[in-house]
């Protein structure tokens, strides 16, 4: 480790000032703005999550008219995936990767610049559209058509943002598979890679294949708007549910696009603070490669109601079914991980176990929904809401923030303060909870989701939920104010971090690590 | 060993299930599904029931699992760790394992889904259509056939969304004109739409499928008992999508004949478009189809929403020639989420509506339009 700090004492740091951002090649500079970016976007789809979750208070339109109700749904959702958790895990990829493999950048820096700055221009393109003539898109983050057709003026730039999107997505992806191909350190062989950069190079081939077919997806819908095609209109020969088939085939690797690096970052803190190395690496392995195959033949399950033929809803059941096995497996290697350990609680590892537990729920209420007959009820229901909820906000977020507090003393060079980890650990798990059990209640007694207004018997949960809703959304504030401290000051981290830490960034480099790290590739045992 | 946690699990789950049916019948009604009136209901909640039970138990066993480990296996407790990382023996156990429990699941899965797309030999049809924000019905055969109507938010339950909630009955879940149903009868429903893809779902009937622009979807059921049934669309279709319920009341057979020859006589003996309108009925029929038929998108006030629906307060076409305003109620304007009214409404209701906008708020244009003329516009076609 000496080596290689004396030599990147030699390295030169950063630019001064502004440009620093603007120019950075630099994977750390640009791991830190996709991380920024990314917390930016989740207050501000959190902000839209408060709004609706005030209206929804209690029955009767107190607060907003039902079209801005619409609006803020939709951008809810596409701000939260595209903005928040995308971004997030991109922003993770790109800290860590290098790290982890023992390399001194990304394989195309330049191209890694311009992946992060086409977003804030994207975003921009999205966010203004509130303030248009018809308002922001309304039709729900999945754009059904026929009914984003009627969008007003926010509809061009609601598909250009996509497309952008779009382009940042597959421009990070090949850039993480061109690294993780060309960059690992001599020895580094796959099977020794951290379980988080495997996970991340299957997402990357995921990216790949499915963002291009989003983009064919809303084109068609452009050209159905403008220039007179019917893709998705009877009457002119087309079929608006061959948009929901082309969509799903995005959208179901897409949801996992936003699972896969959670479970990597998971399998990486819990050995850590078992003291006890990851149980069946391999086979977690194979397991996220069986689910990334398998996301590719289950998209239909999204769209059990519309009238598919028996042997396709068969076949999507029995196929979306199968996912439960390779996802099982990765639980029982998480609780075998700990079985026998020596445990700790620091706050990643809170969020870890919480994540192990609440996805696992999210997980059961997704094998219902699997189950044809029952998704006729469920479907379209807050059961749903609160199905994608668990697997998303304790699923996907809840890694993410058990990564920012189980790196960030490696970048930083600072510990967070552990009272107010586990003060934000305990607050978030207790009002996440409030906020989203009580919804598998009212979707199972009759209330369909993306509705501004419910009859009064929904009425008591309703007011649960929001109450649950505005204290979890206050913890995250809490939340940006402890990463603020950390990243000011407060205790030096040591270059191990925590007792039971392995893999290259702790292992081989000092907190926080330098601007350039591995120029000489490390030794792997 | 094993038979003893058995023992334990099946002990402690008839406790909860006893403490949750003593709770009492009404507030279970929001916590679970509900168990509905049709055979298929009636499968889908025990499917539900059984799939939620092997849920529990697989999460008592694992977490169980987890919680002993958090709790014994901690270093403050001096806990060592082990050094074991793999076992194939394991890794195969947890994949056979689960795959046996889930094709336990997908057999009665399956058994349910052939059951209920089995839509042939049925007694009736109808033939649902969903319009932005309402829903048609068309009885096809039987005795009711050729009834038709429109069925949208009940006025008082309009009333109360910018007021009590609390006041009217069965809030948002009220409809002007119920879908009446016999009871014991294999009815076929014929689901389709006319703008945007909504959803026809009543949870008590255990079903909910897509009406689609353009298709046409299939749904069957058999309501055992007489009752009101309640539901709401539930595929996202614009600014009122949370305002288009579906009321169903089903009734014993004879009941259901009274009722569909009183329905098929509404029009015939009731109002005749020949019969003398003065302006003050008209207007005051106009404001109740107004207040159903267009209030959801040009609002109360006629103002509509800026940039999503044009006002008709002050607008051109309602205070210009009485031609091209009827055009547009009877027509739509395609590619708009204005439908065309002329099979949604009868003649007289379109003179009333429009009697109604040409003189209500500011648009105080002093003229009407008569049955007689709607008639003749389109095409001497009677009631």
């Amino acid at each position: 480790m000496s080596e290689a700090v004396a030599h990147d004492d030699h390295a030169h740091g950063p630019e001064k000032g502004l440009m620093r951002w603007v120019y950075t090649t630099n994977h750390k500079d640009i791991g830190t703005l996709y991380l920024l970016f990314s917390l930016t976007m989740f207050m501000l789809g959190g902000a839209m999550a408060m709004v609706i979750r005030a209206e929804l208070f209690q029955p009767g339109m107190q607060l907003i008219d039902p079209h801005f109700f619409n609006q803020m749904t939709t951008m809810h959702a596409l701000i939260m995936v595209f903005g928040a958790v995308m971004p997030a895990f991109v922003g993770l990829a790109n800290w860590l990767i290098p790290m982890m493999i023992g390399a001194p950048d990304m394989a195309l820096p330049r191209m890694n610049n311009w992946s992060f700055w086409i977003l804030p221009f994207a975003f921009t393109l999205m966010v203004v559209t509130l303030f248009m003539e018809g308002g922001a898109p309304a039709a729900g983050w999945t754009m059904y058509a026929p009914l984003v057709l009627q969008t007003g003026d926010a509809f061009p730039f609601l598909i250009f943002s996509i497309h952008l999107l779009g382009i940042s997505s597959v421009m990070g992806a090949i850039n993480i598979i061109a690294t993780i191909m060309n960059m690992r350190a001599p020895g580094m062989t796959l099977m020794k890679m951290p379980l988080f950069v495997w996970t991340w190079f299957i997402t990357a081939y995921l990216l790949i294949a499915v963002m291009p077919v989003f983009a064919g997806a809303v084109t068609m819908l452009l050209t159905d708007k403008f220039f007179g095609t019917s893709f998705f209109s009877a009457a002119g020969g087309g079929d608006p549910v061959l948009y929901q088939h082309i969509f799903w085939f995005f959208g179901h690797p897409e949801v996992y696009i936003m699972i896969l690096p959670a479970f990597g970052i998971v399998s990486a803190i819990i050995p850590t603070f078992a003291r006890k190395p990851l149980f069946g690496y391999s086979s977690m392995v194979y397991a996220t490669a069986s689910i990334a195959f398998l996301s590719f033949i289950v998209w239909a399950h999204h769209m059990f109601t519309v009238g598919m033929p028996l042997a396709g809803q068969l076949f999507f059941m029995y196929a979306t079914m199968m996912i439960a096995v390779p996802t099982g497996v990765k639980v029982f290697n998480w609780v075998s991980t700990m079985w026998k350990g020596s445990m700790t609680f620091e706050t990643p590892m809170l969020f870890a176990l919480a994540f192990v537990i609440l996805f696992t729920i999210g997980g059961f209420s997704g094998l219902m929904l699997a189950i044809t007959p029952a998704d006729f009820q469920y479907h379209d229901t807050y059961f749903v809401v609160a199905h994608f909820h668990y697997v998303l906000v304790t699923g996907a977020v809840y890694s993410i923030i058990a990564a920012a507090y189980y790196w960030m003393p490696k970048w930083t060079g600072h510990m967070y303060n552990e009272t107010a980890g586990k003060i934000h650990f305990w607050w978030s798990t207790i009002s996440v909870n409030v906020l989203f059990f009580p919804q598998h209640f009212l979707g199972l007694a009759g209330m369909p989701r993306r509705i501004p207004d419910y009859s009064v018997q929904f009425a008591d949960w309703n007011m649960v939920s929001s109450i649950g809703g505005f204290a979890f959304g206050l913890a995250q504030v809490y939340f940006c104010w402890i990463v603020y401290k950390t990243i000011k000051g407060g205790e030096k981290a040591t270059d191990r971090v925590w007792e039971g830490a392995t893999g290259l960034e702790f292992e081989n480099l000092p907190s926080p690590a330098p601007y350039h790290s591995f120029t000489m590739a490390p030794e792997i045992k | 060993m094993l038979r003893k946690i058995s023992k334990l699990v099946a002990a402690a789950t008839a406790t909860v299930v006893t403490g949750m049916q003593s709770a009492s019948a009404g507030y279970m009604d929001t916590l679970n599904m509900t168990k509905g009136v049709t055979p298929i209901s009636e499968r889908v909640y025990d499917l539900h029931m059984l799939i939620l039970w092997i849920c529990i138990i697989i999460g008592i066993v694992v977490f169980g699992a987890m919680f002993y480990s958090m709790v014994k296996h901690r270093k403050s407790k001096g806990a060592v760790a082990a050094t074991f990382h793999e076992s194939t023996k394991l890794e195969i156990v947890w994949t056979i394992v689960p795959f046996l429990i889930l094709v336990g699941m997908a057999i009665p899965a399956t058994s349910t889904l052939i059951f209920m797309t089995d839509t042939t030999e049925s007694d009736m049809t109808v033939k649902i259509t969903g319009h932005q924000w309402k829903w048609e019905y068309e009885y096809l055969d039987g005795a009711a056939e050729g009834v038709r109507f429109i069925s949208s938010l009940s006025a008082d339950s309009r009333k109360a969304i910018y007021a009590d909630p609390a006041s009217v009955d069965n809030y948002l879940l009220d409809v002007d004109n119920e879908v009446v149903l016999p009871v014991g009868k294999k009815i076929h429903f014929v689901l389709t739409a006319s703008d945007v893809i909504h959803a026809w779902w009543v949870p008590e009937l255990g079903q909910k499928q897509d009406a689609i622009p353009g298709f046409a979807n299939e749904l069957w059921t058999e309501i055992r008992e007489p009752g009101v049934y309640r539901g709401q669309c539930a595929e996202l279709c614009g600014r009122d999508h949370g305002f288009m319920p579906i009321v169903v009341r089903a009734v014993p057979e004879e009941e259901f004949a009274i009722w569909a020859a009183d329905r098929k006589n509404v029009g015939k003996a009731a109002e005749t478009v020949d019969k003398v309108w003065t302006v003050d009925d008209l207007y005051a029929r106009g404001e109740e189809v107004y207040n159903t038929a267009c209030i959801g998108c040009h609002q109360l006030n006629g103002m509509g929403l800026p940039s999503v629906f044009p006002a008709i307060n002050g607008s051109a076409i309602a205070t210009g020639p009485v031609g091209a305003h009827m055009d547009v109620v009877m027509n739509g304007r395609p590619g708009t989420a204005m439908a065309a009214y002329k099979d949604q409404l009868n003649d007289v209701d379109i003179a009333a509506v429009m009697t109604y906008q040409r003189n209500a708020w500011d648009n105080k244009t002093g003229d009407h339009v008569l049955p007689a003329d709607v008639k003749a516009v389109r095409g001497g076609t009677p009631e």
